[in-house]
């Protein structure tokens, strides 16, 4: 059955936005032949932009759909995601504006850009892209799983309108850079905290109150065996579970490249710290959106046999709302994974361009080629993902982006520890790198790639991430200091000069967030 | 306005503050019970809830204190 009110209203939203995405081109003009403009928007977003722009990033549509999936599947613990996005804000208010002010200084455009400065390595720059790209491939393709459900929850044969929607994302972001999903952000926040507002006030109005939600879920919990209740206060058995995933995923977030463009993209440090103060509205409303599942406890859904536990969110939306503004609710979503995707495929391309196209193949490309080929490498970027979607059952996928974060956490000495100690060895790193990565993948094949926790023999069952950072800086810490009593410790190209902003005449043109135009053509 | 002189050692010793809410939130045998209720939701819910905003608090505390230290 399609649902056709529903449909008329996704494509509506669908087509004011891809307006925007293409409009998005001539916002701030610059010249979108360089790097730095179409990749970073010109580093030039103030506070409020970089809201709604990291907003939309980090708090993907997938994230939407799992998080209250997980609560859903297996009650308190999904809401590990509270604990992790509090806990983010105060490591990138402490290590972000430092990274930002090298990349600011420096020129950088990726993550990995530092790494092969500060080691003054393009092996270990090439690792850290690698990771990078790898952990983001199979999350641009969660997104389009996020479209997917939507579609199908419509009634429409879902991957003929993917491939239109995927079409039009990648040519406005081919053509607009990161200054489409940064205006289209501003729309999907405001769909999404529309929608989680009046959801959280509807349902639970239709639902008997929160105290008969709680008591609904209780008694479901009391009368389930051991190993299928759905709680809603934590068991003491996941404690550590629930501990190390909430820090481990907070540590891996921002190494992630989509999180670093959004950070570069910033005009100031300041900038940066103010949104480590405000982001955590958006943790406020992900908290909300995880009790949904608890609702959908509550009212009775099923797990769809084609979306398992993840289709709970519209599912109940679908039970619960008139179905003009299920339509609101599912373009909220829909456009919820249009910005995401489209920052993974530019920060993806960036790296492709910048660490391994630059530093391997055609190292004296102009800034234009090196513009041009981030352009169509995004568009590559996007099919992958979409054949990936449409090639493989989604369980494969979703249990690939769980190893991504185990793998991406690997990051973190190259891309937070070495912006504070001096004293790194590049093989120490090289090594803890691949004792981190080792270590997760063989915990990964353990579980058979179905979760993301293990127990090592210590604490019961953990994040597999935390381990595998807790192995890496052994590693990292024995071999660098190993090697700084032997003299070696790598110096790189940096000084600590390189971390702090220019002098006064500069800092004031930072102050008003302006950076000089370029020149068209002077690249 | 001038910056305060020692408005750097202010803003340095403030970041102590941002361990906090690791300590409340880490540690889920502080918080996982499930009374007192607040409007029938469980304590463990409530109480991560309100961590958000003490976090934005905390985080925009130790934000205008390092303010002075905080060039551009």
């Amino acid at each position: 059955m399609t649902h056709w009110d529903e449909l008329i209203i996704v494509i509506a939203i669908g087509v004011l936005v891809s307006v925007l995405g293409f409009w998005a081109s001539r916002w701030r003009r610059a010249d979108l032949n360089h790097l730095e403009e179409w990749g970073l928007g010109g580093r030039r977003f103030g506070t409020i932009v970089t809201w709604f722009l990291l907003g939309g990033d980090l708090y993907t549509a997938y994230t939407f759909v799992a998080v209250p999936g997980v609560v859903f599947a297996l009650g308190a613990y999904g809401l590990f995601a509270l604990p992790y996005t509090i806990i983010i804000y105060p490591l990138v208010f402490l290590t972000m504006p430092r990274l930002w002010q090298v990349s600011r200084n420096k020129g950088y455009i990726t993550g990995s850009d530092y790494v092969r400065d500060r080691f003054d390595s393009r092996f270990f720059a090439l690792l850290i892209a690698l990771t990078g790209i790898v952990a983001t491939m199979p999350y641009i393709a969660l997104q389009i799983f996020g479209i997917k459900l939507v579609l199908a929850n419509i009634g429409i044969s879902p991957e003929v309108a993917l491939v239109i929607a995927f079409a039009v994302l990648a040519v406005f972001t081919f053509v607009s850079g990161l200054r489409a999903p940064a205006l289209i952000a501003i729309v999907k926040d405001g769909l999404i905290w529309l929608v989680v507002i009046v959801a959280i006030i509807y349902i639970p109005y239709k639902l008997g109150g929160f105290g008969n939600i709680f008591h609904k879920v209780e008694q479901a919990a009391a009368i389930a065996p051991k190993l299928k209740a759905k709680p809603d206060v934590l068991q003491g058995s996941l404690f550590n579970a629930y501990s190390s995933i909430a820090l481990g995923s907070a540590l891996a977030l921002f190494l992630y490249p989509h999180s670093l463009t959004g950070v570069f993209s910033a005009s100031g440090q300041r900038v940066i710290r103010r949104n480590a103060s405000f982001l955590p509205a958006y943790s406020f409303l992900l908290g909300v959106i995880g009790l949904f599942g608890f609702m959908a406890i509550a009212a009775g859904i099923k797990p769809s046999k084609a979306f398992g536990n993840n289709s709970a969110i519209a599912d109940l939306f679908q039970k619960m709302f008139p179905s003009w503004f299920t339509g609101v609710a599912f373009a909220a979503i829909a456009v919820g994974a249009l910005v995401p995707a489209a920052i993974m495929s530019i920060a993806a391309a960036n790296l492709f361009s910048r660490n391994i196209w630059r530093e391997y193949v055609h190292p004296a490309m102009s800034r234009r080629e090196e513009a041009t080929v981030s352009k169509v490498v995004s568009l590559l970027v996007k099919v992958g993902a979409l054949a990936f979607v449409l090639a493989l059952p989604t369980t494969d996928i979703i249990n690939y982006q769980t190893a991504g974060g185990v793998w991406m956490i690997n990051a973190l000495p190259a891309l937070v520890v070495s912006l504070y100690v001096k004293r790194l060895n590049v093989w120490a790193l090289v090594a803890g790198w691949a004792g981190g990565m080792a270590l997760g993948t063989y915990a990964l094949f353990q579980e058979k790639f179905a979760t993301s926790l293990h127990d090592f023999g210590f604490g019961g069952k953990i994040y597999i991430g935390f381990a595998a950072i807790i192995v890496n800086l052994v590693i990292v810490i024995a071999g660098s200091a190993v090697a700084a009593m032997a003299g070696r410790s790598t110096e790189g190209n940096l000084t600590e000069a390189d971390y702090q902003p220019p002098a006064e005449a500069e800092a004031d043109t930072y102050r008003t967030a302006s950076v000089p135009p370029l020149v068209p053509g002077s690249a | 306005m001038p910056e305060p002189p020692d408005s750097d050692g202010r803003g340095r010793w403030a970041r102590l503050l941002l361990i906090i809410p690791f300590v409340a939130l880490l540690f889920p045998t502080l918080y996982a019970h499930a009374e007192p209720r607040l409007a029938g939701i469980p304590f463990f819910i409530w109480y991560q809830f309100l961590w958000v905003i003490l976090g934005v608090g905390i985080t925009g505390l130790v934000y205008a204190l390092s303010r002075g230290s905080d060039r551009p």
